[in-house]
């Protein structure tokens, strides 16, 4: 079971307590009425599903509730980092490489 | 007497303390503190098993965890009774039961050996070979068959009485084994002032001290010394020792699981004893300290019982005080099973002859062996062994050239393998040492550490100070830094470094010796050259084809003799070719462990509404929806369900009926923002919804397809009282926070789920406002002043009341909601009104008929994930000028609009009395050759006595151009003509909601 931290309670959790919610920074068209056949496909269904480093959406369901952020490895597992729903995607390479949860 | 071949004043049992305990029904004494194991040596058994392919006599190979033969049934009573333990696990406690395995009639004679004189057609690959073809044959002949015969245990048939206990603990450091290292090293965390948890599979502490008596600790005995820092371990405030548990799982973040055996030992445990403690721990710093398993050597009928390994006889004789025979061969490839001959000897028994593979062992080990008359023959090799129960002779080839030694017990090693599965399991990646030979352990990818023997560290003295330091370091990882002096002295132990793995002579590549590696599977050093020869060139490809490792033991002795074998038929090195993973668990755990308490009532929550009980009084017959116990019809005396129903139907259509809708999903979405966060969640428009003013609205996925439904009511201009179906209610508001939170930030909107805080009593039917009406307070209940689909606030029976006028049965109706600690007093007063009216109360299936009839949808029923609210005949409920909502641009999408969906419709079956399936096909011709063209299914039906007829809903490709057409419902026994209607079978202009 992983531990992970939440940015708005500031505390490491366990992961029983959370819920995946999909690939992070994919942003809602603002004009989403208006936008074509492909530029809806990429928005829906075209998700990157990297082996490697990976933006995800988190919520703490059973926590805060919130909604966040999170970087992970998906080979190992490991969030190398997790931050506010709005916030810009990290520099990976400031990123430590053991990837310790912060 | 505990057995024949217990030697007076070896070991460390108590003779007096004697234990009876039965196996295969015969009744033997032996000692506590004995193993199964222990216990049946001690009286002369040796035969403890057959093997799982072959069939063949098998005895103990190991004293520990690793034992991969001895498998046992093992039962305190019918019910407590546990198949495949290892007896060199079980201690035995007074009237255990145990029973040998996989034989019948009996373990002496046992029919299914016949596999092994057949053993040329059961090599590696036999099942995928040979029961390829008929095809038919497979499901009716072969794998019946197969099936019976594989297995080993016999599972137990009644339930499991005893409990398990579940705990989660965080400490600074977890030190995984109590042998020397791991003393060592919870010592010096604890002393630096960490919170440790040492833990040892075993019954006490001690490790390799158990067996390897020469050691001398700080001028003591070493296993004295080990007993003695348990004890003072123990008695520090910051230290846990758990003994009897082992560390079986090491996953991400240092998280460990620990199952920590009980009462398996004790003979008349507590009954509020758990049988067993899972612990799940977070460690800030782990340190494993697992030791090294010895390998077997691998020659022809190596399997013979009374061939085992030298550390095992070592373990026997020097800590149960067993001798493993009284004519011990030896068959070494390194030092250290001469230490086990030497101990034999001295204790009295004959060791013929000690067989080394090499040209010359250790220093000083010839002349001790000479001292005690023991005759080395080196360069030469054990090539057979005779003794079909229990071996009789071994055949030497060597200097000498061959000879036939008589024997009643052979103890062989081929050298250590150090205990990296843990390591593994953390997901660190074995580095091959070529020096010495073996897999150690790589880089750490957790904050662990490896220390002593699983770290291939073979000196005594630098095991112990390696795992000081470690321990140190762990505990100053871990914040902790008390001044720490501490230095442990050590001397005597055995040199277990050296040996061979893979075959040994007579078992090379042109015999055909059954030459065992692999003993549970039944894998020989033939079948793993066979795999190679069959194009399994990757170690996973050859433990897959021979299943070598895939037993219960996972390889402990056999993984690295198949890889190397593996790996000299391919004509590569051993790191080429590659060791597999190590996965959880590390030994077989029970299943009672993990469940743990979620079992019974535990197994999954129910949840029960305010008027359970109430609704228990009535007779209700309840029927799960989600996790929610709801009633589902309430029979009279003499009713069935089918009567029971169709009267509710009729009583609410006629007069009126009473029903708990409590369960349906509340959400309470409040703000400025409120309505228009309600505009982009739903299809329909809210912002002209007049507060105490209801409306059905439909939700979205973005991909344009129905999520849910509800009525949604505007109790003010800036609060909404949403409902959703009963299942969707969780999910729902996770959207709805979804949205708000990640895409409509800036919109100032709060949800609160609110679906436990109200209780729901819905009173449908013509004399529903008569029922209320005498119960209500402040509000106007006239049909001018409080229409369909209108909402007020005020009092019931002097409780704050939101009272709905809203109808899910297409009669005039009210769903009174009230705090839901007022719902039983409400319910109750409501209660006394209706019963004198004629009222009845209705439960969820009589709910399902009535909106069926109405043809109101429910979603997850009459829709699936991939219905739009045009499919589903519910158009007009998309509003036309927003400019966006969740979904807008999904419903545009090409497949959305094009035609030949699968719409909604109604259908009647030709013969009124016959009720379709739900679920069932629908076609247009039903004598095409199958496979047929279907054209939807069938989604609601019911019998509706309102109608007197049969109704149903279906999803059928282009329904709505269907309509009055014929259709078939072909099933197994007969073709079901129908007739395409509207959804709508009862009321159809809809008139009876406002009287």
């Amino acid at each position: 079971m992983l531990l992970i931290y939440c940015p708005y309670c500031q505390e490491e959790r366990p992961e029983l307590e959370f819920a995946h919610a999909g690939e992070a920074h994919i942003a809602r068209p603002a004009n989403m009425a208006d936008i074509s056949d492909e530029e809806f496909e990429t928005f829906f269904f075209i998700r990157s599903n990297p082996k490697g480093l990976a933006y995800e959406r988190w919520r703490h369901v059973h926590g805060c509730a919130r909604f966040f952020n999170a970087v992970r490895d998906t080979v190992s597992d490991k969030f190398l980092a997790t931050y506010k729903a709005g916030e810009p995607k990290p520099d990976i390479n400031s990123l430590t490489k053991k990837g310790d949860v912060k | 007497m505990s057995g024949a071949n217990r030697i007076a004043g070896a070991g460390r049992l108590t003779p007096a303390r004697k234990v009876r305990f039965m196996f295969d029904g015969e009744i033997y004494t032996g000692l506590e503190g004995d193993t199964l194991a222990s216990a049946l040596i001690a009286n002369g058994v040796h035969l403890m098993g057959r093997s799982f392919k072959y069939h063949r006599p098998r005895g103990v190979l190991g004293a520990g965890s690793e034992e991969p033969n001895a498998l046992m049934d093992i039962s305190r009573d019918s019910a407590r009774r546990q198949p495949n333990v290892r007896a060199t696990v079980q201690e035995v406690f007074e009237g255990m039961r145990a029973g040998s395995q996989n034989r019948w009639p009996s373990l002496a004679f046992d029919v299914g050996a016949v596999n092994d004189m057949m053993s040329p057609m059961f090599a590696a690959g036999f099942y995928y070979k040979t029961f390829m073809w008929p095809k038919v044959a497979w499901q009716k002949l072969y794998e019946p068959f197969i099936r019976g015969a594989a297995g080993l245990g016999v599972a137990p048939d009644e339930p499991d009485p005893d409990h398990y206990s579940s705990r989660y603990e965080h400490v600074d450091v977890l030190v995984v084994g109590a042998g020397v290292a791991g003393l060592s090293a919870a010592l010096a965390a604890a002393m630096s002032g960490a919170s440790v948890i040492l833990c040892d599979e075993q019954a006490g502490a001690g490790g390799a001290l158990r067996y390897d008596a020469d050691v001398t600790i700080d001028g003591e005995n070493g296993y004295d010394w080990a007993q003695k820092t348990t004890a003072k371990l123990a008695a520090m405030d910051n230290v846990r020792v758990l003994t009897r548990t082992t560390a079986f799982g090491y996953y991400a973040q240092n998280f460990v699981a620990l199952c920590e055996r009980v009462t398996d030992h004790l003979s008349d445990p507590h009954p509020d004893l758990p049988r067993e403690r899972l612990w799940q721990v977070r460690a800030q710093r782990v340190v494993l300290a697992t030791g090294a398993i010895e390998r077997h050597m691998v020659f022809a009928d190596n399997d013979r019982p009374g061939i085992m390994l030298a550390s095992a006889a070592r373990a026997y004789l020097n800590h149960y005080g067993v001798a493993v025979g009284s004519k011990v061969g030896v068959y070494t490839a390194n030092d250290s099973a001469y230490a086990a001959a030497f101990d034999l000897a001295r204790a009295g028994v004959s060791v013929p002859a000690i067989v080394d593979t090499r040209d010359a062992p250790g220093e000083g080990l010839l002349s001790t062996a000479a001292d005690l008359g023991i005759d080395v023959m080196t360069a030469s090799a054990v090539v057979g062994a005779k003794g079909r129960r229990r071996i009789s002779s071994m055949t030497v080839e060597g200097g000498r050239g061959k000879t036939h030694i008589p024997v009643d017990a052979l103890i062989t090693s081929a050298g250590w393998t150090p205990a990296v599965h843990l390591y593994s399991q953390s997901r660190g990646k074995v580095t091959w040492d070529s020096v010495t030979e073996r897999f150690l352990p790589g880089e750490n990818v957790q904050e662990s550490v490896s220390v002593g023997g699983c770290n291939g560290v073979t000196d005594l003295q630098q095991t112990i100070d390696e795992a000081i330091a470690a321990g140190r370091s762990a505990a100053l990882g871990s914040g902790k830094s008390k001044r720490l002096s501490l230095r442990i002295e050590a001397a005597g132990a055995i040199d277990w470094s050296g040996g061979m793995s893979g075959s040994a002579r007579g078992a090379g590549a042109d015999s055909t010796a059954k030459a065992f590696v692999d003993f549970q599977n039944d894998v020989t050093a033939k079948d793993i050259r066979l795999a190679v020869r069959e194009g399994m060139h990757s170690i996973e490809h050859v433990k897959r084809f021979t299943t070598n490792g895939m037993a219960s033991d996972q390889g402990k002795t056999s993984n690295i003799h198949g890889l190397a074998i593996a790996a000299e038929s391919l004509g590569r090195q051993m790191p080429e070719v590659g060791l597999t993973t190590f996965r959880p668990p590390y030994t077989p755990v029970t299943y009672g462990a993990i469940v743990n308490h979620s079992r019974g009532k535990l197994f999954d929550p129910a949840r029960k509404t305010f008027s359970h009980a109430w609704s228990t009084k009535q007779g209700a017959v309840f029927e799960d929806v989600g996790n929610w116990k709801r009633a589902w019809y309430f029979p009279r005396a003499g009713e069935d369900m089918h009567a029971a129903v169709s009267r509710e139907c009729k009583t609410v259509r006629e007069t009126a009926g009473v029903f708990d809708a409590s369960t349906l999903g509340k959400i309470e979405v409040v703000g400025p923002d409120a309505a228009k966060f309600l505009d982009l969640i739903y299809t329909n428009g809210w912002q002209k919804l007049a507060p105490g003013r209801c409306k059905y609205g439909i939700m979205l996925r973005e991909d344009g397809f129905i999520y849910d439904d509800g009525v949604v009511a505007r109790m003010a201009e800036d609060r909404f009282h949403v409902t959703t179906t009963t299942g969707g209610a969780p999910r729902v508001l996770n959207h709805m926070e979804d949205y708000l939170q990640t895409e409509f930030p800036d919109l100032d909107v709060w949800l609160t789920s609110t679906t436990e805080q109200w209780a729901v009593i819905a009173v449908q039917g013509p004399k529903a406002r008569d029922i209320i009406a005498p119960l209500v307070d402040g509000i106007d209940l006239s049909n001018d002043s409080m229409p369909h689909m209108s909402v007020r606030e005020g009092k019931i029976c002097g409780a704050p009341t939101r009272l709905f006028r809203v109808s899910f049965t297409g009669e005039p109706g009210y769903e009174i909601n009230v705090p839901a600690h007022y719902g039983q007093a409400v319910l109750e007063a409501v209660w006394k009104q209706a019963e004198p009216l004629g009222a009845c109360a209705y439960g969820t299936e009589t709910m399902h008929v009535l909106r069926a009839e109405k043809g109101f949808i429910i979603v997850g029923q009459d829709t699936d994930g991939t219905v739009t609210p045009h499919d589903a005949g519910l158009g007009w409920a998309i509003a036309k000028s927003k400019p966006d909502f969740v979904g807008i641009r999904g419903l545009k999408r090409p497949d959305l609009v094009a035609g030949g969906r699968k719409q909604l419709v109604g259908l009647k079956t030709k013969n009124p009395e016959t009720v379709l399936e739900e679920g069932a096909q629908i076609v247009a011709d039903p004598n095409q050759p199958t496979p047929m063209t279907m054209l939807g299914h069938v989604t609601s039906s019911y019998w509706s006595p309102n109608c007197g007829c049969s109704i149903a809903m279906a999803l059928v490709a282009g329904g709505q151009d269907r309509m009055g057409d014929t259709l078939y419902v072909p099933m197994p026994d007969r073709t079901i003509e129908v007739e395409v209607t509207g959804t709508v079978f009862f009321d159809e202009k809809g008139e009876r909601v406002n009287g």
